[in-house]
């Protein structure tokens, strides 16, 4: 099924996929061993469940989609594993634990009727490894609009939700009841022009948090300065560029996703055509902008028309913040070095890569000179997108979601941060 | 009569190559574009963005992102082809269909005023369904949402049978709710509880009344008794 979400947990050593039919699918990292060094630590495959199924509101007869937007892992407290994830109307809390016993032997007296030997009774014995994942809470009715973001606060012990026109903050333990923090819904409805596309907490102040918007601004609230916070605490917009200007300047503005960087002083936006880093202390305009496909500016119309420019692409960060990914078409995704300023483009598919083959640099060329390997802007596929991508917390380990294939790459030469 | 010229012309030169030739206005090199930005639009990218419009509009549930990106730019769009510039860029004051009437072909007037009339209707379904179900304790901080089951959905508020946007208000809200279950013999109001039997005469009187709770038990009912028999009604 077509994989709609990609995360990693806080260490690293689960990664989890959300599909198109509501399942839920976790690898775990093979601990590295010396006796077969091919596989150090390579995921496979943990569990698997179905988280949403698709439901039926008979009032308004409408179909809920069981597709599963997001996935977040809640900081590991004991042994059990704890994520959060959402279709577009409910979110629901799973937690996942391992059994490798089970207790045997428990009657007192054997067949015959004898008294067993005491020290042979109920003792636990290994057995296979059977991972359980079982429904912890189900937050559900929050939302009247479709969900596009969840966010697990650095308290541990919140979350918030956000759909269209608002969000709301719950109690991870509390599933009847949640906080509206945010509420840009007009009074009136003909009034609409703008609507909310990302969320997240910060990472490290648990008071902070910021949301983006389908006219590319991105607004910081803080949660003690007001119980609603519809009044943002800091504005960051980039004033348009005049020579730029089209009748799709909005859409190609609309910022599809917005993260915070590790340090928490950064976040990195994504829209139609650029990744741009902000400065949470400079709201003027970003610090950094990297063009991903700036050869579709010329194709805007035709893309428009075929509904691309509405792709919702992600993006992410290394463990360093050095170094940003973001997903394109074509199967193609593109990593920045934020200090180098060096970036490549490169290839998630069967096709190009053999398993541990080094995944070789690809261009797109936009007429001129044109090279042996390049590919041309028109013979791109524009149905191979990649919207999904992870990167490990830790490592140069990334998950890219091609459709319907999950691709981890390693860096093996560079396995340290720099 | 200028404008309308104007436009003919357009549309016999750009109709077949409009979207391959989308760059003329971002050209850079093209010295005309580097020193005006775009201020007219062919009518075949309005076109594209009305059908587009109808088409997410008619979604069950249509992705509001899109709905106001496509409505955004198809403001843009419209306010460009106006050869006026004082009309404000983010229209839809009452009286803005009124000055494209003139410009535009009627249907557009008619789609400005669909529009913000279907717009007002989205308004007023929520606050239909947000008719207060107290299931949990109001918090002090913010504003508590609770067990509320605020739904928008049902943003198809076109009539089966008609092709156009719906601008008859609230009453086309429920033009598509089959109301002979609620008149049929099988529905009894909660409080006599639940028997089949030709006591349909409280039924009808008592259907205005219905408030959400009655309208969840009676939906559940009806699925239930819908499952167990399936009565011959009128039109389904």
């Amino acid at each position: 099924d077509i994989i709609s979400t990609v995360e990693f947990n806080h260490t690293g050593e689960l990664l989890a996929t959300g599909d198109k039919g509501g399942r839920v699918v976790i690898f775990q990292r093979e601990p590295e061993s010396k006796n077969a060094p091919h596989s150090q630590g390579e995921y496979d495959v943990y569990s698997t469940f179905q988280s949403h199924e698709p439901e039926f509101d008979y009032l308004k007869s409408l179909e809920i989609e069981e597709k599963i937007n997001k996935i977040k892992w809640l900081p590991q407290q004991n042994a059990a594993h704890s994520l959060l994830s959402t279709n577009d109307k409910t979110i629901k809390l799973w937690k996942i634990t391992e059994r490798d016993k089970r207790p045997e032997g428990y009657n007192l007296k054997d067949e015959e009727g004898k008294l067993k030997d005491l020290s042979t009774v109920t003792s636990l014995q290994p057995m296979d490894l059977m991972v359980e994942v079982s429904p912890r809470r189900i937050f559900a009715n929050g939302h009247t609009y479709h969900i596009n973001s969840i966010s697990v606060n650095s308290d541990c012990e919140t979350y918030m939700s956000a759909d269209d026109l608002r969000i709301n903050l719950w109690h991870l333990a509390i599933t009847d009841r949640s906080f509206n923090i945010v509420d840009i819904k007009p009074a009136n409805m003909e009034d609409l022009t703008e609507v909310i596309t990302a969320s997240e907490f910060h990472p490290h102040h648990c008071n902070l948090f910021v949301y983006s918007s389908s006219k590319g601004s991105l607004r910081l609230c803080d949660m003690r300065a007001a119980a609603l916070c519809d009044k943002h605490s800091k504005l960051f917009e980039e004033p348009e560029d005049p020579s730029n200007r089209s009748f799709f300047s909005e859409i190609i503005s609309s910022v599809s996703d917005v993260k915070f960087s590790h340090s928490g002083r950064y976040m990195l936006t994504r829209d139609y055509l650029t990744v741009k880093v902000w400065d949470l202390n400079m709201e003027a305009r970003p610090i950094e902008t990297y063009q991903v496909h700036d050869y579709l500016r010329s194709k805007l119309c035709s893309l428009y028309e075929s509904d691309c420019i509405f792709d919702k692409f992600e993006c992410a960060w290394n463990g360093s913040d050095s170094v940003i990914m973001t997903g394109a078409y074509n199967n193609f995704f593109r990593m920045f070095d934020r200090n180098t300023k060096r970036d490549v483009t490169l290839e998630a598919s069967r096709e190009s890569s053999k398993p541990r083959a080094v995944l070789k640099p690809r261009r797109v060329c936009v007429g001129g000179k044109r090279r042996r390997d390049d590919i041309s802007v028109d013979s791109l596929d524009f149905t191979k997108k990649i919207l999904h991508t992870a990167w490990h917390p830790a490592e140069n380990i990334i998950a890219i979601a091609a459709t319907n294939n999950l691709y981890i790459f390693q860096d093996k030469v560079n396995s340290d941060m720099h | 009569m200028l404008s309308k010229g104007l436009k003919r012309k357009r549309e016999e030169e750009e109709k077949e190559e409009a979207l391959s030739v989308d760059s003329w206005w971002l050209d850079q090199s093209h010295p005309a574009v580097a020193q005006t930005p775009p201020t007219v639009a062919s009518s075949s990218l309005f076109d594209l963005s009305v059908l587009k419009l109808h088409h997410s509009l008619r979604q069950s549930e249509p992705d509001l992102r899109h709905l106001v990106l496509v409505v955004n730019t198809l403001r843009r769009i419209q306010a460009s082809m106006e050869p006026t510039a004082t009309l404000p860029p983010v229209p839809m004051p009452p009286t803005a269909p009124s000055v494209a009437d003139s410009l535009l072909a009627s249907s557009d007037a008619g789609l400005s005023a669909s529009m913000a009339s279907l717009l007002e209707d989205l308004n007023h379904i929520e606050d239909l369904n947000q008719v207060p179900q107290p299931q949990a304790d109001e918090g002090p901080p913010g504003r508590s949402i609770g067990g509320v089951s605020p739904n928008l959905g049902a943003l198809d508020l076109l009539g089966p049978a008609t092709g156009c946007l719906l601008d008859d208000g609230l009453e086309g809200l429920f033009e598509d709710i089959d109301t002979s279950m609620y008149d049929s013999e099988l529905w009894l109001p909660a409080s006599e509880g639940l028997k089949p039997g030709p006591e349909n005469g409280p039924a009808k009187e008592e259907t205005p009344e219905l408030d959400e709770a009655e309208l969840d038990y009676l939906m559940d009912v009806l699925v239930g008794t819908q499952a167990l028999e399936r009565p011959p009604g009128p039109g389904r």
